[in-house]
């Protein structure tokens, strides 16, 4: 009988290991629980970290996530996970969990110069939805804003999106995002005429040569990493060429390690381009048939603020972002300039080492994937970087056909769900389309059933502006959602901090734990995460993911959607629209934005018995209907039939994610290429369809240097980024007890001639000062990061070394995305004797405050 | 050595609810108070080497290493890791051999050595410092759930 077996074997076992470790166990201890009796419910769910979106199995007993791991019918990982994701089971429980709303309180009342104290919700919201009210009626929709984030679930961005533009009437909605991927997602719009990558993961194993642009994939997209190098493992052909700026655990495993100065990589791009129109790999049929050629502008500025000097010695500023028509010859006299001697000398890399690179590219045998990611990104030519690796694609016609694919990875897990499908850029609307077009917006106030004409058509400010907008008293409420910006935004001390605390503004911050943008908040809203809601993210390769909610947060913590949405009642349409909206449409008078937005009849539409039984729903049983399948179900008829087709709601609670377009039940692999992509007409082999005439445009431009380099003072270029053991700002990950001892503080990687030639030993304290501020560190001369001399290196997970007091906050002008990867800073010793600026001296920047 | 900093007192008068923190060298979850203050950094933690398993929170956690590593080579040449967790070096070592698992390809065949999506070990498995957590972690052990009785106070917050 199977009890009585099962029973024989825990005695046994039980008794072997009581035997072993020579110890009597008392009898009712002589029991191993086995694994049915532990009774786990195990579900699916996406990874809560990177873009990468690996799929995870998560164990709940009794209202909690006991156990995690990769799961073995996720396509993306089949049951890998990075130490990160297999540590997903603790990121909820840190002790300082948020649970109650704090305000800043004095005698009982609010008061910005008063501490943090716990509040009802209905206080903290009242209080919210009086400076909302204020502003709107005295100032109007530019003094609102919200920064969210490319880790909201879509259901989350797209009713803040709701929220800020239909009801607020401001696109002063921006994500974190923008930090991370706009030179990305630009730069396909203006490519391709639609946003996110061609191909997909399934290019990893069908390509014969990997080039990684700046990015160190085997800490930050471990998973992937993974992928590569199985491939690069298992069959003998296959290469790996790394570009970075210094040497790395992805550099350990290349066959090439291509170090470059900081900003040549541009140089490098069009010499590539160069070699391949030189030696004769251009596939002219494929370029005559689908590639429209322009040059843009050039000397278009950093992105600073309009009155600094490298803005006004700047000739395009102001129109960075145009490019104009031309022809083949045009484009190649541009790269023409960019000869081997010529990259060689502005890169510093090895002759031997660019040609081998160029040759990959040319030759038309060797499937090629380029993949990239911050060191691209945050460029101050992002946007042109982003455009010089598609223009080498074009030439050679490799491009949306299985391993050969210019691949953007991205560092969020919904960057591309949430920030770029769902639209929450201050630019964008859901599906690609922009608050520019009038056509779109009409498209978009029809699926949300609102009055013609509601929707704003200004831009909103992007994350930088956002923050020099509260700073100069513009921008006045202000909401942060779902990131800790005062820890990753630029030049902080100087262009963030001064924002929040100006008396003028009102600073919400909602999140799971106090970070250092809640501590410096005015009121803070404790944040459900992960599994504590139901969710959808969707990943860097088009795949959209659903998972269900599995435990309930803790307190009174809620969702970012329960907040968005609750807020939404303390507003009535009276008085937030203008009277010559209502005017036009009497019918809205009166009603509260909940009304109009979510009780729309659509966002409404699905009843709690809709609801899966064998999972809690806070937020259906909240509002009394199945407000995710509603929003999904409204929000879908934006991108189908247009190119961005996903599946109905249901469905993806079944699968393992589906990449879009999906069609016919189908999911797309390989877009724009007949055969796999059902957008594309029969017999033409390829379309670009996004764009009206089909064919992509190929944008040239030239090496243009950085902002800010290193000189007689600061003599030291500054690269910041992650490490892998911490996501982000490590609000999560410094929580977990395994991954904060892996690596508990951020230090200064260095070369050892460098700290030599200072004075400096490993291990020392030292200062790493720029024109905007400083921090201190501790010197770290080996391990995981080889830097060249010349360059270092400063992780910004860790809020007691606030490296963006460090950086610059100049950004790629058409992108707006800031450089985090370039700035001149000098490194001294701590205790240094009498110097220029020892520590003694007064803070620079107390005038600041 | 520089005296600790009890993070709750430069809290100070900010009220958190239900947070425990831990005495810590630095305030690396929530930043400097005020924003604008430069923070000395602590010294640099010393690597755990006692060669002691650290029991798993769940089985499918990958364990940490509970040795230096510093100066492994883990590059197309050579793993070190694998001179002594390789299966035929177990005996020598006393190294524990690498899991089943990491003999199976993505397909899930099971080969004969290391498959190659495994090689980079420490995308998983990381080694230790002796620094103290900076604040509780209440995930609870899915055995003090099952048998609470017999695990009392079965927190994992090492």
């Amino acid at each position: 009988m199977e009890l009585s077996r099962r029973d024989l074997m825990k005695a046994q076992a039980a008794a072997a290991a009581a035997a072993a470790a020579n110890v009597a166990l008392p009898a009712e201890a002589q029991n191993i629980p086995l694994g049915e009796e532990l009774r786990l419910k195990w579900d699916k769910a996406p990874c809560r970290f990177c873009g990468t979106g690996c799929g995870v199995m998560v164990g709940v007993k009794d209202g909690r996530v006991v156990a995690t791991h990769g799961d073995m019918r996720a396509e993306v990982n089949r049951g890998l996970n990075c130490v990160k994701g297999y540590f997903l089971s603790k990121i909820m429980y840190g002790a300082d969990r948020l649970t109650q709303p704090l305000m800043r309180m004095r005698n009982g009342r609010f008061d910005k110069e008063g501490a943090l104290q716990p509040v009802s919700w209905d206080r903290a919201f009242d209080t919210m939805a009086a400076h909302w009210k204020k502003m709107l009626r005295e100032k109007g929709p530019d003094a609102v804003g919200m920064f969210g984030s490319g880790q909201w679930t879509m259901f989350e961005g797209y009713a803040a999106s709701k929220l800020m533009r239909a009801g607020f009437r401001s696109n002063n909605l921006d994500p974190n995002a923008r930090h991370c991927m706009a030179s990305a997602a630009v730069t396909f719009i203006r490519t391709f005429g639609s946003d996110e990558p061609m191909g997909c993961y399934d290019d990893f194993e069908h390509a014969d040569a990997f080039v990684l642009w700046g990015s160190n994939m085997a800490e930050m997209h471990p998973i992937l990493w993974t992928r590569i190098t199985d491939r690069r493992l298992s069959a003998e052909h296959v290469r790996i060429h790394t570009l970075s700026t210094y040497e790395h655990r992805t550099t350990d495993l290349s066959d090439a390690a291509v170090i470059f100065k900081p900003g040549s990589d541009l140089a490098i791009l069009n010499y590539i381009a160069n070699h391949i129109i030189r030696s004769g790999a251009v596939n002219r049929e494929f370029v005559e048939r689908h590639v429209n050629f322009r040059l843009a502008n050039t000397d278009i500025g950093y992105g600073l603020r309009p009155d600094h000097t490298l803005e006004l010695r700047a000739q395009h500023a102001n129109d960075a972002g145009v490019s104009h028509p031309a022809d083949f010859d045009a484009y190649a006299k541009l790269v023409g300039e960019y000869t081997l001697d010529r990259a060689h000398e502005l890169s510093g890399v090895p002759k031997p080492q660019l040609e081998a690179l160029a040759r990959l590219y040319a030759d038309p045998k060797t499937k090629v994937m380029s993949l990239w990611t911050m060191g691209f990104n945050q460029h101050v030519r992002g946007v042109w970087a982003n455009h010089m690796v598609y223009n080498i694609h074009l030439l050679t016609g490799k491009i949306s056909e299985p391993g050969n694919s210019p691949f953007s990875l991205t560092g969020q897990p919904s960057a591309c769900g949430t920030a770029r499908e769902v639209g929450c850029f201050g630019h964008r609307l859901p599906a690609d389309m922009q608050v520019t077009n009038p056509g779109h917006r009409k498209l978009v106030e029809e699926i949300w059933k609102l009055p013609p004409g509601l929707l704003p058509s200004k831009v909103g400010f992007h994350a930088v502006q956002q923050d020099r907008m509260l700073k100069d008293g513009k921008l006045n409420a202000y909401w942060i959602m779902c990131n800790n910006n005062l820890q990753t935004a630029p030049n902080t001390n100087n262009e963030t901090y001064p924002g929040y605390r100006n008396p003028a503004n009102l600073i919400v911050c909602s999140d799971a734990y106090p970070t250092v943008t809640a501590m410096a908040a005015d009121i803070v809203l404790p944040t459900a995460m992960w599994v504590e809601k139901e969710g959808a993210y969707g990943n860097a390769e088009r795949r959209t993911q659903f998972w269900h909610q599995l435990v309930d947060a803790p307190g009174e913590a809620r969702s970012d959607l329960w907040q968005l949405m609750e807020f939404s009642k303390r507003f009535t349409t009276d008085e937030v629209w203008s009277s010559e909206i209502l005017a036009k449409a009497p019918e809205y008078r009166g009603k509260t934005l909940f009304d109009v937005l979510f009780r729309n009849g659509q966002v409404d539409a699905f009843p709690l018995s809709d609801l899966d039984p064998a999972y809690g729903n806070h937020e259906a049983k909240h509002f009394g209907f199945y407000v995710h399948k509603g929003i999904w179900e409204e929000y879908i008829r934006c991108g189908n039939g247009h190119g961005h087709d996903y599946a109905p709601f249901d469905t993806y609670h079944e699968v393992r994610g589906l990449r879009w377009p999906v069609v016919d039940g189908k999911e797309t692999r390989w877009r724009y290429r007949e055969g796999y992509d059902p957008y594309v007409e029969k017999g033409t082999g390829l379309q670009f369809y996004g764009n009206p005439d089909k064919k992509a445009n190929l944008i040239g431009a030239p090496y243009e240097p950085p902002a800010e380099s290193p000189d007689q003072d600061y003599d030291l270029w500054l690269v910041t980024g992650r490490v892998l053991e911490h996501w982000h700002s490590g609000s999560m990950t410094l929580r977990v007890p395994e991954l904060y001892k892996a690596f508990p503080g951020a230090i200064l990687f260095m070369h050892p001639e460098d700290a030599q030639r200072r004075g400096l030993r490993r291990g020392q304290e030292v200062r790493i000062v720029s024109r905007r501020g400083e921090i201190r560190s501790r010197v770290e001369t080996r391990g995981r990061n080889r830097m060249p001399r010349g360059t270092v290196f400063v992780p910004f997970f860790d809020a007691s070394q606030l490296i963006n007091k460090v950086t610059l906050d100049a950004t790629d002008p058409i992108s707006k995305q800031t450089d985090f990867k370039k700035c001149a800073v000098k490194v001294v010793a701590a205790m240094a004797p009498a110097g220029p600026t020892p520590a003694s001296m007064p803070d620079p920047r107390a005038g600041l405050r | 050595m520089r005296p600790r900093l009890l993070m709750g007192a430069m809290v100070g008068a900010t009220l958190i609810a239900g947070g425990t923190l831990l005495a810590q060298d630095a305030p690396r979850l929530r930043g400097p108070e005020p924003f604008t203050r430069e923070q000395p950094a602590p010294a640099m933690q010393r690597p755990v080497t006692n060669d002691l398993r650290v029991r798993r929170n769940y089985p499918d956690q990958p364990p940490v290493i509970p040795h230096a590593i510093e100066g492994y080579a883990l590059d197309l040449n050579a793993n070190k890791c694998m001179s002594c967790h390789a299966r035929r070096f177990t005996e020598q070592s006393q190294a524990p051999m690498i899991s089943v698992t990491h003999y199976q390809d993505r397909e899930g065949n099971t080969l004969g050595g290391l498959a190659p999506r495994r090689y980079a070990c420490l995308a998983c498995h990381v080694p230790q410092t002796e620094a103290r957590p900076l604040v509780e972690n209440r995930f609870t052990d899915m055995d003090a759930l099952t048998e609470p009785e017999r695990h009392p106070g079965s927190r994992s917050n090492r």
